[in-house]
């Protein structure tokens, strides 16, 4: 479903290059939870800028869906974003003042869903994120972390994508409800078969995964399936 | 995003800070208010000058001694300094032009007037029996002279309702007593009804009597100071004009027009004149409030730009979940047309209290036009736009990675 091929990323600062990425293939198959994990200034947030479709590689192809994403345009991505990409973000990036079902319908909005159809749909992705129904109204200052992170998994849920990106999801929690919040994860793949990919550096945090890539310096050092992988994860 | 959902994340926004948003609007209110305030006084005291012109006559074309002398000796009503003007011009312009339906010639002079222990200076109008149709003069007592009077130079007179007062006592009747005027005894045979005219000095303080004993007794000459002339229909008036002026040029036998020893002008000629100079002042007036307008529409681009920082995270969010340029731009105009909008009608409805205000206080009268509230309301409108375009624009363009990462 996901194929990466030479995938590389270079940033320009005046007359000097910086290579963030230096070929990066892989495969993503569906239904797969995979961990990408390397140390800061490896490479994998530029790399999940890319898979998110927020920015296009310098050269090689990324094909997301049999869609080839690595030419395309603003309008286009947004469009990619908009109907195939789910994101949870380590700051968690809720509007403070909406409430959570607000929240949850904020893509739906530009994916142009009628209003019935969206309540119904936050509804759904809500409790498939495992927020207690009496939540549903509250604003999200009223949240704790781990609810707030839920609501933004929800949110990535809400349109149905064909890929959940997590960007270092638990990166501001305690580790009591980062297991929380991962065992969500694992849950919304095994039960819902979604694919997730998380960004993470933490190795605790990739075990989860039922693949683990590592990257350092913008190339892939080891890409291996964990112990407890699930034996129809991979291809 | 569909025009409804749009309006709601806007008002969300907007009401996510009411004091930023209230504040802000303010300055768009007190310029949408003065202008909305001045244009209804403006309008208003052209209204009243209207009213005060049309109340001295219809369709009326007046001829005076002299050379114009620009707009101040148009609007005056006293006495002519030339005098060129005698009774036989009025006789030519009775006789020969037929587009006037009637004539009435007239000779004003300023007189001292005395009865049993009172006594007032006033203006003293020698006239004809036409002068009451052609100026729109009504009795209240009595009748106005007869043309056998006139003709016979009878010395009778009618006194203007003010006049009455200071000679005779509020609300006495006059008729039948006598007044003198200069030491000339004048029987009174009338009194006007008041027209309580402003602007144009009070026009119930005054004496009217013939013409014929004005020139005999009073003035000693038999000059005129204006001969009011109404036209048979109000598109009569410029051709009736061209007509006078020919016949008197040539009655008074001067072959240049250059050196023409009268006026003529009718009254639209006077209120276009007067309602020059309220214009104007309208004019001056808007554009000082309109300046407040254009402050007002830099506050509003100012608020808008700290929005758009402040809120950048939550753009690369938006953009994150698929919203295009398009999307975001939309939404940050929507807002600041929403809120020069709302300042618009507060402004509306707060200049149109104040023009009410205004009038209902008696300070002024005052007039709200509609077209002016619509041109208020637009331009409200296309403030929100042009100074909401370039915050809107910034945030389109915002790069999604570095909105995320904004701190």
């Amino acid at each position: 479903m996901i194929t990466l091929k030479n995938i590389t990323k270079v940033y320009h600062s005046g007359d000097i290059d910086y290579p963030a990425l230096s070929g990066i293939s892989f495969t993503i198959l569906e239904g797969e939870f995979v961990a990408i994990m390397g140390p800061s200034g490896s490479g994998k947030s530029t790399l999940m800028h890319i898979m998110g479709a927020l920015d296009t590689p310098t050269s090689g192809t990324y094909i997301l869906d049999g869609k080839d994403m690595s030419t395309l345009r603003d309008v286009e991505l947004a469009e990619i974003r908009k109907h195939r990409i789910g994101f949870v973000f380590q700051s968690f990036n809720l509007l403070p003042r909406a409430t959570v079902l607000r929240n949850v319908m904020l893509p739906l909005l530009y994916a142009g869903v009628s209003k019935e159809a969206r309540i119904l749909r936050a509804t759904q992705a809500l409790y498939d994120a495992g927020l207690p129904e009496s939540h549903f109204e509250h604003r999200s200052n009223q949240l704790s972390g781990g609810q707030i992170q839920r609501v933004a998994i929800a949110r990535a849920l809400v349109n149905e994508p064909k890929l959940i990106l997590a960007d270092e999801p638990t990166g501001n929690l305690d580790t009591k409800t980062g297991q929380v919040v991962l065992e969500t994860f694992r849950r919304l793949n095994r039960e819902h078969r979604r694919t997730i990919v998380l960004i993470t550096h933490e190795p605790e945090v990739a075990e989860f995964a039922d693949r683990v890539i590592v990257i350092r310096d913008g190339l892939i050092v080891s890409d291996q399936s964990t112990p407890h992988a699930a034996p129809n994860s991979r291809a | 995003m569909n025009i409804t959902d749009l309006f709601v994340e806007t008002y969300t926004a907007l009401t996510s800070n009411k004091v930023r948003s209230g504040l802000t609007v303010l300055g768009i209110v007190i310029g949408i208010s003065s202008v909305i305030a001045m244009v209804s006084i403006g309008s208003g005291a052209q209204a009243t000058i209207r009213d005060n012109i049309s109340a001295i006559g219809s369709n009326l074309v007046l001829v005076t001694p002299g050379t114009q002398r620009g707009p101040g000796a148009q609007v005056s009503q006293g006495r002519g300094t030339a005098r060129t003007l005698t009774q036989s011009d009025a006789n030519a312009i009775t006789r020969e032009i037929s587009l006037a339906a009637r004539v009435a010639p007239e000779q004003t002079g300023r007189y001292q007037v005395t009865t049993k222990g009172k006594n007032t200076n006033t203006s003293v109008i020698g006239t004809t029996g036409e002068y009451p149709y052609v100026r729109k003069v009504n009795v209240s007592l009595g009748s106005w002279f007869s043309a056998s009077q006139v003709s016979s130079g009878a010395k009778v007179a009618v006194l203007g309702p003010t006049t009455r007062d200071d000679l005779f006592g509020e609300g006495e009747n006059p008729v039948g007593e006598t007044v003198r005027i200069k030491g000339v005894p004048y029987k009174v045979v009338g009194v006007t009804a008041s027209r309580g005219g402003t602007g144009f000095g009070n026009q119930d303080d005054m004496i009217f009597v013939t013409l014929s004993s004005a020139q005999r007794y009073l003035a000693g000459e038999s000059y005129v100071t204006t001969i009011s002339v109404e036209a048979k229909t109000a598109e009569d008036m410029t051709m009736m004009q061209s007509d006078i002026t020919t016949l008197l040029l040539r009655e008074h036998r001067i072959t240049d027009p250059a050196e023409q020893d009268f006026t003529v002008f009718n009254q639209q000629d006077i209120a276009a004149t007067a309602s020059s100079v309220t214009q104007t002042f309208t004019v001056l007036l808007s554009a000082i409030a309109g300046i407040s307008l254009l402050v007002g529409g830099i506050g509003i681009m100012n608020m808008m730009l700290t929005t758009v920082t402040e809120r950048t995270k939550e753009i690369g969010l938006r953009k994150a979940i698929g919203a295009t340029e398009r999307d975001i731009g939309m939404q940050f105009l929507l807002e600041s047309v929403l809120l020069t909008l709302l300042g618009g009608v507060i402004g509306i409805l707060l200049g149109v209290g104040v023009a009410m205000g205004v009038s209902s206080l008696g300070i002024l009268k005052t007039e709200v036009p509609v077209s002016a509230v619509l041109l208020a309301f637009s331009v409200a409108g296309v403030i929100g736009i042009i100074f909401g375009y370039y915050p809107a624009r910034r945030a389109a363009a915002l790069d999604p990675i570095s909105a995320l990462r904004h701190e």
